[in-house]
């Protein structure tokens, strides 16, 4: 027994430091593949979920250029985004919304300014089971009928005379998207207050898979979500009740704010006290270069090219605050940033 | 006697046969429940990988197109934040069990200690993440960094290494001690040259435990901020990281049905790596053993 002279401790250690000699090996040969650009450091971005493809995108292009810039982004949600924008944690906030009035608080509480871009549009779709025949068009007055808070519709029938007296199945993105904020505000006027008897998922897909085996389902969702699943989902149109009638929504409809009141724009923040850092302006830059092309790559809808222009412009005047936050409803996104400007 | 079992015998006989042969059934059907689960599991999830696990798969960053798509960074990812965690944990928690095993003395502290670390054992991992991000984040300004995801991971897996080692500690015939510390030795010595070889074996058992729950842990991390998008290898312990857990959530919450595909493919990666890590330490300490039984 006293002739036992293992010791399994250094031997332990030893394992370890080899996984984490063997890990630093194998990135050293990455950062060798460099190119000859000098641009170097790191961007950090995080906040919503439905903004990520469009900045995941835009910062694989980005780092195809310039590789020795870090550029990592989270989703956290627009407003957990917020809170780490403002604790001064990120450079840059993915928001499916405008920033609101307590987060405008911190921000004035934190001394950090923010420049609001728009860089694309997204809308909500409307979706029901291909196997429903019934209803092709609801009006805004129906939709907020069925999911305002405390809504008692229960059957197709009480939707619309003439439609089948068939259970109402309701689907909607959990109540911590900026999806949902955005369509109890567009639909009931305000932000967060619906029935909560309805099917609520974070994951877009859960919904997808519901409506597509429900055949008295009724949902909705961002419209990428509708477009990559088309042959699995019924479309509906939309009377805005703006006199424009039932619109269905396509990239043409959501761009010009005709698709109303279910087309929004969405945003990126930038802080703009750190844009004197070329890493980070040269980003900014980038990213409203190539915002148009991208998002629609991802399902989104490109703004028009001039709103692009008068984005850069505000960036290069670095013109902080919001505008958006307090624009009349219907004015298109270029008249919101021109008006401001003037 | 012979008798009395002949009398009640046959009928109550045969019907205890019966319980017990419909138990049996029972019973295998349990078994089978979770083995059936997990190879429909696995069938799924390899079919899906199918076509998607590619040498172009493992070497290359995440990607908007599916078919660029790769899963290095968070391989590195989590190799990087396995490695530190052992390497916080293991000294940490050995340490943890040697006092309170040979050193603390009985006493209500001790058994006030003993109960925090067994109920610590079962606090939802979630609110380690929720300790780490106040704790190492934001306190300590570590940032969303590979130490503090790392730091929480230790912590998460503490209890679990403390209690296994203690047991596997306290396994060693108390003779070996006695006799140890008869002929001169100090406590020190008696750890280092019989208790800690003689344990090594359960306190790795207990280890590759605690480290493959950290492997596929995603909730602490989510809560510190561990990143959806990161496209480069972490190349220091204050560098910014994503691990195969979140790249496989980022991936499965996507529209395109390319992403499920990903998905999966990311799922047997993280399962090929578990597996390695096991396989490496029951070999470790298939060795150990022998080496022991030689001596």
């Amino acid at each position: 027994m006293l002739s036992l002279t293992i010791h399994p401790a250094p031997r332990l250690a030893g394992l370890f430091l080899l996984v984490v000699a063997v890990s630093l090996a194998g990135c050293r040969s990455a950062t060798e593949s460099g190119s000859s650009d000098t641009l170097s450091g790191a961007v950090q971005i995080d906040g919503s979920s439905t903004v990520f493809p469009i900045t995941e995108a835009v910062a694989e292009e980005f780092m195809k250029v310039h590789p020795r810039v870090r550029v990592t982004v989270g989703v956290s949600g627009t407003g957990g985004g917020f809170a780490k924008f403002f604790r001064g944690e990120t450079d840059v906030n993915d928001a499916s919304r405008t920033i609101k009035d307590s987060e405008i608080e911190l921000a004035s509480s934190t001394g950090i300014d923010y420049i609001e871009l728009p860089v694309a549009f997204d809308g909500l779709a409307i979706v029901v089971n291909p196997a429903n025949d019934w209803a092709s068009c609801l009006t805004a007055t129906e939709l907020e009928a069925i999911w305002k808070p405390g809504s008692t519709v229960k059957s197709w029938a009480e939707v619309r005379e003439g439609f089948p007296d068939r259970p109402i199945k309701l689907y909607g993105p959990g109540t911590d998207s900026g999806t949902y904020d955005y369509f109890t505000e567009a639909i009931g006027g305000e932000s967060g207050a619906s029935r909560s008897d309805f099917t609520a998922s974070e994951d877009d897909n859960v919904l997808v898979q519901g409506i597509a085996g429900d055949a008295a389902a009724l949902g909705f969702f961002g419209y990428a979500y509708y477009d990559n699943n088309r042959d699995r989902l019924k479309l509906l149109a939309v009377d805005g009740e703006s006199g424009q009638g039932c619109v269905s929504p396509n990239l043409e409809t959501i761009s010009t704010g005709t698709y109303a009141p279910l087309s929004r724009p969405l945003f990126v923040y930038v802080r703009a006290d750190r844009l004197d850092d070329p890493v980070l302006s040269t980003f900014v830059d980038f990213y409203i270069e190539n915002a148009g092309v991208l998002s629609e790559e991802v399902g989104y809808v490109a703004l028009p090219e001039e709103v692009y222009m008068a984005v850069a412009d505000r960036v290069s005047n670095s013109v902080t605050g919001t505008v958006f936050k307090y624009a009349e409803p219907g004015a298109s996104v270029l008249e919101i940033l021109v008006g401001d400007s003037q | 006697m012979a008798d009395l079992s002949k009398d009640i015998g046959g009928s109550v006989s045969a019907m205890r046969r019966r319980v017990g042969d419909a138990l049996a059934v029972l019973f295998l059907a349990a078994t089978m429940t979770g083995l059936v689960v997990l190879m429909v599991l696995l069938v799924d999830i390899v079919v899906q990988a199918w076509g998607w696990l590619s040498p172009g798969f493992l070497a290359n960053y995440p990607s908007r197109f599916p078919e660029q798509a790769g899963i290095k960074s968070a391989i590195f990812g989590s190799l990087w934040m396995i490695s530190l965690t052992g390497l916080i944990a293991i000294p940490v928690g050995v340490g943890a069990a040697i006092y309170l095993e040979e050193y603390a003395r009985t006493g209500w502290l001790l058994r006030v200690i003993q109960v925090n670390i067994a109920n610590l054992a079962g606090v939802p991992s979630v609110l380690y993440g929720i300790l780490g991000l106040a704790l190492f984040v934001r306190f300590l300004l570590l940032g969303r960094s590979l130490i503090a995801g790392a730091l929480t991971m230790a912590l998460l897996i503490l209890p679990v290494v403390i209690i296994s080692a203690q047991e596997a500690i306290r396994a060693v015939p108390s003779g070996v001690r006695e006799g140890a510390l008869a002929l001169g030795a100090t406590r020190w010595e008696v750890v280092r040259d019989h208790l800690l070889p003689m344990s090594a074996t359960g306190i790795l058992t207990g280890v590759i435990l605690a480290l493959s729950r950290a492997i596929g842990e995603t909730a602490p991390l989510l809560m510190i901020g561990a990143l959806s998008f990161v496209a480069f290898i972490p190349e220091g312990i204050m560098d910014s990281f994503t691990v195969l857990p979140i790249q496989i959530f980022n991936w499965a919450s996507r529209p395109q049905p390319e992403f499920k595909h990903l998905a999966a493919a990311g799922i047997v990666v993280l399962m090929v790596v578990l597996l390695i890590m096991n396989a490496a330490a029951i070999t470790l300490r298939n060795r150990l053993d022998k080496r022991r039984q030689q001596v």
